[in-house]
C-alpha cells in the first residue's frame, strides 16, 4: 500500500476515497438539518448561507441530504462488491483449481450471464422484488461477480504449476492449505484492484436506478434520487442536479483512479507504455 | 471458413439454453405465484389478464413442464401479448381474422435503439480512435495527458445526469435541440428531408450521451493497442528499412492496434443495449429501453421477458459477427480456426 501510494494517481484517489468517506462517517455530526425534514418555508431556495447547497421542492436541505445520501451510495457499493468478489473468488478458485467439468459449467455460466445486458437482468429481477436498499445490494451483487471469477481462476491456473505450490503439494499439503495458504494470497492484488474498479461501477449502476425510481426509495436520501428531483425542476433549480451529480462523478472517479495506480504499481509491466 | 461458423454458430445452442434457464429462473423469483404476489403485479391487471398470464406460462403445471414450455417460447419467439398496453403481441405483429395488422411492440422498438446504437458507435469511432492514436504518439506529452485526464472523466461521468446537464443548457436555456420524443409536431406535413432532418435533430442528445459513456475505454483501447505494436519488432525492421514515419504508423501499427477492436465492440453490445434504458427514459424515446423501463414499472412481464431474451439474443449476434469479422480480418487468426 505504501509503495502504491507512491504512484500520483492512486495517492489523488485515495485522498477523493478518504474524504468522502470520512464525510459519510460523520455526516449525523456535521449535517445542518435533519435529511428528512420538511420545510414548506423554504421550497426551492438557491444556495445561500443557510443552505450551502440550497433546498428541494419540499424544503428538504441539500447539504444534509447529500451527506447521509452519501452513506447510502457508498454502503451499496461496498455490500454488492463483497457479494460479488465472494462468489467470484469462490467460484474462480474451484474453477481453477479443480479444472474438468466443474470448470466448464462454471465458465459457460459465466459466458451466460455475460450474453444478457446487465441493466436488463438488474431491472427484470427488481421488478420482479420490491425495490429496497438490500434488494439493489444483493442484485447488483448477483450480477457482477462473473469478471472476478474469470479473474480468480486465471491467477489459479497460471499459479497452480509454479513450484512453491508443486513443492508445497509433494509435502503433502491439502487442497483447502494450498489454495488458501498459496493460491488466494498470492491473487490478492488483481482481486483487490477489480473490487476497487468494481465499487466504482456499482456506484453508477445504484445511482443509475434510484435515479429511474427503482432503487433507494424515498424518503431516504441517495444521489440517484436526488437527481430524480433534480429532473423534476430543471428549469428553476439547477442545484438539485448539480451537487448529487459531481459528488457521483468525484466518487467513481476516486475509485478508478485508485484502483488504476494500484494497479500500475503492483504491475510493473503496465508501465513501460 | 464455412466450419469455423458452423462450428461457432453450434456453439451458441449451450448459451441459449442457459439463458432460457436464467430468464426461467428470474420469472420465479417473485414470492409464491407472480399473478398473486400482489405487492409486485400491477393492481390495474384484471382478474382476466391474470387467468391469461396463468396459462400463457402454464403456472398450474409442473416446474419441468412450465420450462419446457418457456423454451419453446423462446425458440419461437413467441413471448405473448402485453398487459399494459391492450394486448398488443410482444415481439412480431399478429392479424386478426378482419385482415387487421397489430405490429408487434419489440418491432417497433428496436429499429429506433438499433439506430441510435449505430450511430453512436460511428461516434464512437470517429472521436475514440484519433484520440487514442494521439495519445499513444505523444505518449506522456501535454496531449497524452490532456486525453488520459478526458478519458478518466468520461468513465467517471454518470450518463443521466450528462443528458441532465445537456438537456438543460441546449434544450431549456437554449433551446437548440428538442429535448423529448423523436418527432416535432406537425412531423408528418415535412418533406422527407425535413423529416429526416427533424429525426436527426431529436436523435443527437441521446446519441452523443451513448456515445460518451462508451468513448473513454475505446480511446483508453485504442492508446495501449497502438503502444504495444509499436514495440514490436517488426516496426522497428519497418523503421530500420528506412520507412517513413507516415507509412510506419498508419500502414504498418495502426491497422494492427485496430483489429482487437472489433472484438472489443462485440463485447460493448451489451452494455450499449442495457444502457438505452437510462438515455431512452430520460429523453422519452420509444425505443427498447424505454419499453423495457416502462414494463417494468408497470410489472408488464410478457414483455419484461420478451426484451430480456432479445437483448440476450442480440448480444450473440453481435458477438457471433464480431469473431466472424475478426477471423475475416485477421489472417493469422483465420488460419488457426481453420486448422
Amino acid at each position: 500500500m505504501k509503495h502504491a501510494l507512491r504512484n500520483p494517481l492512486a495517492l489523488i484517489g485515495f485522498s477523493i476515497i478518504a474524504g468522502i468517506l470520512l464525510l459519510a462517517l460523520i455526516a449525523p455530526l456535521i449535517a445542518p438539518y435533519d435529511p428528512n425534514a420538511i420545510n414548506v418555508k423554504a421550497i426551492l431556495l438557491a444556495p445561500e448561507a443557510n443552505h450551502w447547497m440550497g433546498t428541494d421542492g419540499l424544503g428538504r436541505d441539500v447539504l444534509s441530504r447529500m451527506l447521509y445520501g452519501g452513506r447510502i451510495s457508498l454502503l451499496v457499493g461496498f455490500v454488492a462488491v463483497g457479494i460479488a468478489t465472494l462468489i467470484g473468488i469462490v467460484l474462480g478458485a474451484v474453477s481453477g483449481f479443480y479444472r474438468g467439468w466443474v470448470d466448464t459449467i462454471i465458465m459457460r455460466t459465466v459466458d451466460v450471464m455475460l450474453s444478457i445486458p446487465t441493466f436488463f437482468l438488474i431491472l427484470a429481477v427488481i421488478a420482479f422484488l420490491t425495490p429496497s436498499i438490500w434488494n439493489i445490494m444483493i442484485v447488483i451483487g448477483l450480477t457482477s461477480w462473473m469478471g472476478v471469477t474469470r479473474l480468480v481462476r486465471a491467477e489459479f491456473l497460471s499459479l497452480r504449476n509454479r513450484e512453491f505450490v508443486l513443492a508445497a503439494q509433494a509435502l503433502g499439503a491439502k487442497d483447502a492449505r494450498l489454495i488458501f495458504t498459496h493460491l488466494l494470497p498470492n491473487s490478492l492484488t488483481p482481486i483487490i484492484v477489480s473490487s476497487i474498479l468494481g465499487i466504482a461501477s456499482a456506484v453508477l449502476v445504484e445511482s443509475g436506478l434510484s435515479f429511474l425510481g427503482l432503487g433507494v426509495q424515498a424518503p431516504q436520501a441517495s444521489w440517484g434520487n436526488i437527481l430524480t428531483d433534480g429532473k423534476e425542476y430543471i428549469q428553476f433549480a439547477w442545484w438539485l442536479s448539480l451537487f448529487p451529480g459531481l459528488a457521483i462523478l468525484l466518487t467513481v472517479l476516486g475509485y478508478n483512479l485508485l484502483g488504476d495506480g494500484l494497479r500500475d504499481a503492483y504491475n510493473p509491466r503496465s508501465n513501460q507504455h | 471458413m464455412l466450419k469455423y461458423l458452423l462450428k461457432r454458430f453450434f456453439w451458441m445452442i449451450p448459451l441459449l439454453v442457459g439463458i432460457s434457464l436464467i430468464s426461467f429462473m428470474i420469472m420465479h423469483l417473485a414470492p409464491g405465484d407472480i399473478t398473486s404476489s400482489e405487492a409486485s403485479f400491477n393492481p390495474k391487471a384484471s382478474e382476466e389478464s391474470r387467468q391469461k398470464l396463468r396459462e400463457l406460462y402454464s403456472l398450474d403445471k409442473p416446474v419441468i413442464v412450465q420450462y419446457s414450455l418457456w423454451m419453446k417460447r423462446m425458440a419461437t419467439l413467441n413471448f405473448g401479448t402485453s398487459f399494459a398496453s391492450h394486448q398488443r403481441p410482444v415481439f412480431w405483429q399478429t392479424k386478426d381474422k378482419d385482415g387487421n395488422v397489430t405490429l408487434g411492440m419489440i418491432q417497433e422498438a428496436l429499429p429506433i435503439t438499433l439506430l441510435i446504437n449505430v450511430l453512436s458507435l460511428i461516434l464512437i469511432i470517429a472521436i475514440a480512435l484519433p484520440l487514442g492514436v494521439i495519445s499513444a504518439l505523444k505518449q506522456n506529452q501535454l496531449a497524452d495527458r490532456v486525453i488520459t485526464l478526458f478519458v478518466f472523466i468520461g468513465f467517471a461521468i454518470p450518463g443521466f445526469w450528462l443528458a441532465l446537464m445537456l438537456m438543460y443548457w441546449t434544450g431549456v436555456q437554449h433551446n437548440w435541440l428538442p429535448i423529448s420524443g423523436l418527432q416535432s409536431l406537425g412531423h408528418e406535413h415535412l418533406h422527407w428531408l425535413g423529416k429526416t432532418l427533424d429525426t436527426l435533430k431529436h436523435l443527437a442528445l441521446p446519441v452523443f450521451i451513448s456515445a460518451i459513456t462508451g468513448l473513454a475505454g475505446i480511446a483508453l483501447f485504442v492508446r495501449n493497442g497502438m503502444l504495444e505494436v509499436l514495440h514490436q519488432d517488426y516496426i522497428t525492421t519497418a523503421r530500420s528499412k528506412g520507412l517513413n514515419e507516415h507509412r510506419v504508423i498508419y500502414g504498418h501499427a495502426l491497422r494492427n492496434a485496430l483489429l482487437p477492436l472489433i472484438t472489443i465492440f462485440g463485447l460493448s453490445i451489451p452494455g450499449l443495449i442495457g444502457g438505452s434504458v437510462i438515455a431512452e427514459s430520460i429523453f422519452a424515446i420509444p425505443g427498447m429501453g424505454k419499453l423495457f423501463y416502462d414494463a417494468v414499472l408497470m410489472r408488464d412481464f410478457p414483455v419484461i421477458m420478451g426484451i430480456l431474451t432479445i437483448g440476450a439474443l442480440l448480444t450473440l449476434i453481435g458477438n457471433l459477427v464480431a469473431d466472424v469479422a475478426y477471423a475475416w480480418a485477421d489472417p493469422r487468426v483465420r488460419r488457426g480456426v481453420m486448422q
